[in-house]
């Protein structure tokens, strides 16, 4: 699964992000590099929603932020709306990134906490938004409403005195406030408790209809991932593993890394029976040293030599199924 | 089942004072425990479940906590117990896993000795009958290369590994009862299945009594014996985990178990979000603590507190005065309905919008193929 290739890719005047052969590197201690992106490729749709899985250090949130080139790959491309971002001056750069937002994990740091709320919000706008005040806080507070939140009472609070589903309703408020196309979020309901959680996707599926917003949506929950998903991309240590819609991947994981996850999840349901015998340690490797071949074949069922000495290529095993193993859990069609 | 009773826990309150007011981080918890069965105690952050487990611990210090009732292990009341005593018990009867083993471990101390450190304490063990245990004791939780990593620091171990340097730490003295508090919630998910697959292992073959403290309810589905549910300090329902899924009673349980996205569901399913917020544990409203957010609420709730009592058979408790199922409940929602009460609406909406949520048992099984 170490898997390149492109073979999952749509023509590209079909997609709004086209995301080809993306490198993403890190300098360690020791003159040693993290490899944290190692070719990948990705396109995203108007109106769609990606979900990018996978465990820690795999590089789904390097992709994400790769996507407003923060900070710029080492190499590839990165195609937004048929710009190519990473060809772009840091000052030509700066209007693109209006239409790229970002939400984060923890919602209480992202915020500044000595900040009224209407100013969080406004931020964007006295940067690029119209220059009329009285306009301004009619936005902020549209928004605010949009969001859940009532704009009398919010307006002038900071951020501690909210819950920490709030301050993510904030900070939505605050990366769609200029009229962004994408929004990607990192992460947005890990850090909320359950009954909180479900809220905040709700809203999310609802905003996204409403002002017509592409998600790139990154989680290492699957059953999040699974609900709000047009399409799943699943990583492993820097590379793609497999594609596909989520109902076809939960169902039908053609990828042993994907199965392996899945088979991981504590499903709340006692009925669902549990494989006692994933015991052994088995862990991502580090992702400074990655395995040769397949990267996923230190911890495959199915590794053979073929594995360690040649990168699977994404290919089709279904209609929209996408996997690159050499040894896929299902029939490649054709 | 028919076991001994090792732990009985009786009216617990913990209080915490602080500049704002009284903290009623536990209020009243009772529940007893056979030998051998392991339980879990599902909350959301702030329900106490944590202070609750570290209460019985004796691990709550500081002057401005105050704890009353009693938790009798073997008989003996932990909590009038002189520190000296339980001392003795600490780690030896009774021992604990945390959930970030980075900061539960030592980093100045090397792994072998850290899991040994209990019985040099407890034992009249010598420096090279603890290091053979100590290497028997990581093979046992599988950590793979332990004649190596025995004189490593935890630093250098991944965060899963250092886990199962803290479960074998806890399991050094065989303790007869382990408490586990959100032993899994900084893991990765397939690190997750593996420590928590370690865990019912060694409580099984031990016969070890088990606390798994945690806010995820997929995390003691079909791996632990019996289930409380807490809600602002308080228990609200308590029985088999298989009743607490398949016949759940309190409302709160309802509202927790169908607002979680589940990979049997379609994607794009609408969740039941629950409206609001939970309450702060200084500022309580008065009645049923859940009374704001729940699409049944009466009258009745808001003024009087339900007691945690037999529905049904008397295994199964719930602290509801419409406990989910029963005719003045299916009264309740519908006279919510006609008042047009916003929570009652949205959990309305959200099975009108999808049936089958509310039976996610029957939903062709789509995600373990």
């Amino acid at each position: 699964m170490a898997g390149s290739g492109k073979a999952h890719l749509r023509p590209a005047g079909e997609v709004l992000i086209q995301v080809e052969d993306l490198v993403v590197e890190f300098r360690a201690a020791r003159k040693r590099t993290v490899k944290a992106v190692s070719g990948i490729s990705l396109d995203v749709k108007a109106g769609e929603t990606l979900g990018l899985v996978g465990e820690s250090g795999c590089g789904k949130s390097t992709v994400a932020r790769s996507l407003i080139q923060l900070p710029p790959p080492k190499s590839g491309s990165v195609v937004v709306n048929g710009v190519e971002l990473t060809d772009l001056s840091e000052q030509e750069l700066r209007p693109h990134r209006t239409q790229l937002q970002m939400i984060f994990q923890d919602p209480i740091s992202s915020l500044n906490p000595r900040r009224r709320v209407a100013d969080i919000v406004a931020e964007p706008l006295r940067v690029w938004g119209p220059h009329d005040e009285q306009e301004q806080i009619e936005i902020v507070d549209r928004m605010l409403h949009a969001v859940g939140l009532d704009p009398e009472v919010a307006r002038d609070k900071r951020p501690h005195e909210f819950s920490g589903g709030q301050c993510q309703r904030i900070s939505i408020a605050r990366s769609l406030v200029l009229g962004p196309k994408v929004l990607i979020c990192d992460e947005p309901v890990s850090a909320l408790d359950v009954s909180v959680q479900a809220q905040i996707l709700n809203l999310l599926r609802d905003l996204k209809v409403e002002y017509g917003l592409t998600l790139v949506f990154i989680a290492h929950d699957l059953a999040v991932v699974k609900n709000v998903s047009d399409r799943v991309a699943v990583m492993y240590l820097g590379k793609l593993c497999e594609v596909a819609e989520p109902d076809k991947l939960f169902s039908n994981a053609a990828h042993p890394y994907t199965a392996l996850l899945l088979e991981s999840i504590p499903e709340p349901d006692p009925a669902v029976a549990i494989d006692v015998s994933l015991d052994q340690a088995g862990e991502i490797p580090s992702s400074i040293d990655p395995p040769s071949g397949c990267r996923f074949r230190t911890r495959c069922p199915q590794a053979s030599e073929r594995c360690t000495n040649e990168e699977p290529q994404m290919r089709e095993v279904s209609a929209h199924h996408y996997v690159a193993c050499h040894h896929p859990l299902v029939a490649v069609a054709g | 089942m028919g076991g001994s009773e090792i732990l009985r826990v009786e009216d617990l309150h913990t209080s915490f004072f602080l500049p704002i007011g009284e903290l009623q981080a536990v209020r009243g918890v009772s529940f007893s425990l056979k030998r051998g069965r392991s339980l879990g105690i599902v909350g959301e952050s702030g329900s106490g479940k944590t202070v609750l487990a570290r209460s019985i611990m004796r691990l709550n210090t500081g002057s401005n906590v105050e704890t009353s009732g009693s938790a009798f292990f073997d008989g003996r009341d932990l909590l009038a117990l002189p520190l000296r005593e339980m001392r003795r018990l600490w780690g030896a009867e009774i021992a604990m896993i945390f959930q970030d083993p980075m900061t539960s471990l030592n980093p100045m101390v090397k792994i072998g000795r850290q899991v040994t450190e209990h019985l040099r304490q407890h034992e009249n063990v010598n420096r090279r009958e603890a290091r053979r245990t100590a290497l028997d004791l990581l093979n046992e939780v599988r950590i793979p290369e332990a004649e190596s990593r025995i004189d490593r620091f935890p630093h250098e171990l991944s965060g899963g590994m250092r886990q199962r340097v803290s479960i074998a730490s806890a399991l050094a003295c065989e303790p007869s009862l382990l408490f586990a508090d959100e032993p899994t919630t900084a893991l990765d998910v397939t690190v997750q299945h593996q420590i928590l697959n370690l865990l019912s292992r060694e409580q099984r073959q031990r016969q070890m009594t088990m606390v798994m403290v945690t806010h995820d309810l997929g995390v003691i589905a079909g791996r632990t014996d019996d289930t409380l549910v807490m809600y602002a300090g308080k228990v609200v329902e308590q029985a088999s985990t298989t009743e607490i899924f398949d016949n759940t009673q309190h409302p709160y349980t309802e509202a927790l178990m169908r607002s979680i996205p589940r990979t049997a569901q379609p994607s794009h399913t609408p969740l039941a979000a629950i409206t609001g917020r939970p309450p702060v544990a200084t500022h309580l409203p008065t009645g049923c603590a859940f009374s704001p957010r729940c699409p049944y609420v009466q009258p009745r709730c808001h003024e009087e507190d339900p007691p945690l009592v037999s529905i049904g058979t008397s295994e199964h408790k719930a602290a509801c005065w419409y406990p989910v199922g029963s005719d003045a409940n299916r009264e309740a929602f519908e006279r919510n309905l006609s008042d047009r009460l916003p929570q009652t609406l949205a959990v309305a909406e959200a099975l009108g919008a999808d049936q089958s949520s509310e039976t996610p048992a029957d939903l062709p099984d789509g995600g373990l193929a």
